[in-house]
């Protein structure tokens, strides 16, 4: 028997152990993601037109280049800047500033398709711009784009494994480890891709069910 | 789905109806849903006879058509095109649902214009015309193009054969609608509301095309239509629907003159009262 | 930065591996893309049945997951990969995924009447689908294909982990042999960034092939709704 269920159940905890690094990985990249998408979204609808397109390449650029690269950089330059940070710490920034390209699309397709004459009743009323954001553009722009938002955080759950490559133990890294003990790869990364395959179907099917419940309205 | 014992009955009459020409609609079913649209019709169109349906929006004549498209299945009942039915077909001697060789055979037949003309928008006006012809009929490209130019011809769009669907106007793409629709030489032709698309200058162009086909060819026509003068002068038989059902039928000197019963001759005021 | 930029054949080299593993991960996504999206199609529930199972699985798991699985698992019964190997299957296989669901939602989008208008002139359904839905379906799929290229081209930097000299494993090199971190990383950012740029001009290319044979304007407007909801889905 090649499949040795004994050695299966030996190395479990130790791989479950890295799934909940990938979890923690995954949603505060997620945090970072939103938070700084829509800083992105804003800054491009600036009055400025330079701040403007600036911000538009410079998302681009964060979009259109590797998510492990982008992790090398942070993890090997930012030392250099004398801003010494964990490696998960990095991992986490590295995902959020990557997954931000994305999600400042999403918003930006949202604000984009709040109606003009929300904008014009703002001014109209004389609003200062920071509230005609807060208080009338973003609740509904946001609203509208949730269900596409969540979908990132699968996407995310699935690029976390790149986070090894700078030494964070999440999953894929805690199956590397005891297969190079072992000289057994042939379970832990079968487990690990198992593990992940039921994670995203189930994740995906959660958000089927959030995007029912925001697309009614 | 086997065979139904009423499918059977109805699929192997006593009057011998296999081998007789042209349409008939024996006890058609069609439902969507609970929506019984069309309830037990019967109704016959002989090979060569041009018969317009009229009728409220709702009536079912759309459906009517796309039933004899086989685009829709009647749900009991038996549809007849050229003595074959249009729901099974023998297989030894068990009637068995048809399959789409057996209604691809059946099709051969039958040519459809749409409301909505549905022209390829990725082919060239010339290739809506032969593409079919071509694949389908397996013409000869040569051939296919010849006599896809006299069509457009017949149509007065000669000019228009290299252009793309999308460039043209509502009742020039009809036009090429109806060519493509003859080049597949069908001995029936189904027309649904051909000019309710279209703006009011360009109806006349189209109708003056159907005339003159229905003038020079003995294609069997049926057509769905608003325009009453049209199907005054090119129907032998008018077909007044309601609810699914045939409230009254008759030249079209008597239905347009004369009408007898009372809800043709509401909806022939309402008509008439638009135009 | 001299450093770096007099080392530029190495970094041409692992960009050339990069371009390569674009080009034959992208073929076998486009096959499994089409093969799979259009079982879906299908009128039979079971082929419908097996592009599920397809596309939840390998879009349910990671890239490298699954290019690890191949390299390290797999040779362990039996069956044995070049790298290379490994990495055009992984990044092809989920990319293909994706793909599917692409060439899925396209041919649906397809208006109905456009089917109907076949079966009018008795085409048979090989036909139908070949020389009408098909051609008009390509075009929606364009964009969100065009997204996914850029994709899987970034996704190709992963093989580096299982020791193929792509771009960003020269880069590794050099940053040990020049110990110039920063000025390797920024050059190859840029690198891979001009090469996303290209295959965006190519892919904007053939969307603007596809606007004439429809006969649209050619343009950005005609964009089709499936490109924001499917770009998406990464
Ligand atoms: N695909 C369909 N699904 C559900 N109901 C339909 C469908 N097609 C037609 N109907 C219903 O069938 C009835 C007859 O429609 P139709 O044949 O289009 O009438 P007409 O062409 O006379 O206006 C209508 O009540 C319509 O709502
Ligand atoms: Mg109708």
């Amino acid at each position: 028997m090649i499949w040795d269920w004994h050695f299966a159940g030996s190395i479990l905890p130790d791989l479950l152990r890295g799934l909940v690094v990938t979890v923690e990985a995954t949603l505060l990249g997620y945090a970072v993601a939103l938070g700084l998408g829509l800083v992105w979204a804003i800054l491009r609808r600036s009055p400025s037109r330079i701040v403007g397109q600036v911000v538009r390449w410079v998302v681009e650029f964060i979009r259109s280049t590797p998510l492990l690269v982008q992790l090398f950089f942070l993890f090997f330059a930012l030392p250099a800047t004398g801003l010494t940070l964990s490696a998960l710490v990095t991992g986490v920034l590295g995902l959020g500033l990557h997954y931000s390209a994305y999600t400042s699309e999403v918003y930006r397709a949202g604000i984009a398709d709040v109606p003009v004459g929300q904008w014009e009743a703002a001014t109209a009323l004389n609003l200062p711009r920071r509230r005609v954001w807060a208080g009338v553009v973003l609740p509904q722009a946001v609203r509208k784009v949730i269900p596409t938002l969540a979908n990132y955080l699968i996407a995310m759950f699935k690029d976390s494994p790149l986070l090894l490559a700078i030494t964070v133990p999440e999953m894929l890294h805690s199956a590397y480890a005891v297969g190079a003990k072992s000289l057994r790869f042939l379970e832990p990364m079968t487990i690990v891709g198992v593990l992940f395959v039921i994670v995203s179907v189930l994740s995906s099917f959660l958000l089927r069910r959030l995007e029912f419940r925001y697309g009614n309205n | 789905m086997a065979t139904t014992d009423s499918a059977a009955d109805a699929v192997l009459p006593e009057d011998g109806a296999a081998g007789t020409d042209g349409i008939r609609f024996d006890g058609v079913v069609k439902r969507f849903g609970d929506n019984v649209v069309l309830r037990e019709l019967d109704f016959s169109v002989a090979a060569g006879e041009r018969v317009t349906l009229i009728g409220p929006s709702g009536s079912g004549k759309t459906t009517i058509l796309r039933l004899l498209m086989t685009l829709e299945k009647v749900d009991d009942g038996v549809i007849w095109v050229d003595g074959r039915s249009l729901s099974h077909m023998r297989r030894g001697d068990r009637l068995v649902p048809a399959d789409e060789k057996y209604l691809r055979r059946v099709r051969s037949d039958i040519g459809m214009v749409f409301q909505q003309f549905n022209l390829f928008p990725n082919m060239s006006v010339l290739r809506n015309v032969t593409e079919a012809p071509v694949h389908v009929l397996g013409l000869s490209k040569d051939e296919a193009v010849e006599r896809a130019r006299e069509l457009l011809e017949l149509v007065g769009l000669s000019d228009k054969a290299d252009a793309h669907p999308g460039a043209l106007s509502g009742g020039q793409q009809q036009r090429v609608a109806i060519a493509r629709a003859l080049a597949m030489r069908p001995k029936i032709l189904l027309q649904d509301e051909v000019t309710s698309a279209l703006d009011p200058e360009l109806v006349a162009g189209v109708l003056d095309v159907l005339r003159d086909i229905a003038n020079e060819t003995d294609i069997t026509m049926l057509c769905v239509t608003h325009e009453m003068g049209f199907a005054r002068d090119v129907s032998n038989r008018v077909l007044m629907f309601d609810q699914g059902q045939i409230v009254e039928e008759g030249t079209p000197e008597k239905i347009f003159s004369e009408p007898e019963n009372q809800r043709t001759q509401d909806f022939l005021h309402a008509v008439l009262d638009q135009h | 930065m001299s450093d770096v930029l007099s080392s530029y054949p190495l970094l041409l080299r692992g960009a050339w591996v990069t371009i390569q593993l674009t080009l034959y991960g992208s073929a076998l996504a486009l096959v499994m893309a089409f093969v799979f999206g259009l079982i879906a199609t299908a009128r039979s529930a079971w082929l419908r049945a097996l592009g599920r199972i397809y596309v939840e699985f390998f879009r349910g798991t990671a890239t490298l997951v699954l290019m690890y699985w191949f390299f390290y698992a797999l040779p362990l019964v039996g069956a044995r990969f070049a790298p290379m190997f490994a990495a055009v299957l992984a990044l092809g296989l989920n990319v293909g995924a994706y793909g599917a669901e692409v060439v899925r939602g396209a041919v649906k989008a397809v208006p109905k009447a456009q089917y109907e208008a076949t079966v009018a002139l008795n085409m048979r359904p090989g036909q139908r689908l070949r020389r009408v839905l098909l051609p008009q379906a390509i075009a929606l799929m364009l964009p969100p294909f065009g997204n996914l290229l850029i994709e899987l081209m970034k996704g190709s930097a992963v093989v580096s982990l299982i020791s193929i000299a792509d771009l960003m494993l020269r880069a590794q090199q050099l940053r040990q042999s020049t110990g110039q971190t920063t000025a390797v990383f920024l050059v190859i950012l840029v690198m891979y960034f001009v090469i996303a740029q290209v295959l965006q001009l190519f892919v904007r290319y053939l969307e603007r092939r596809a606007d004439i044979m429809l006969g649209r304007r050619p343009g950005r407007s005609a964009r089709s709704p499936l490109d924001t909801r499917l770009g998406a889905a990464k």
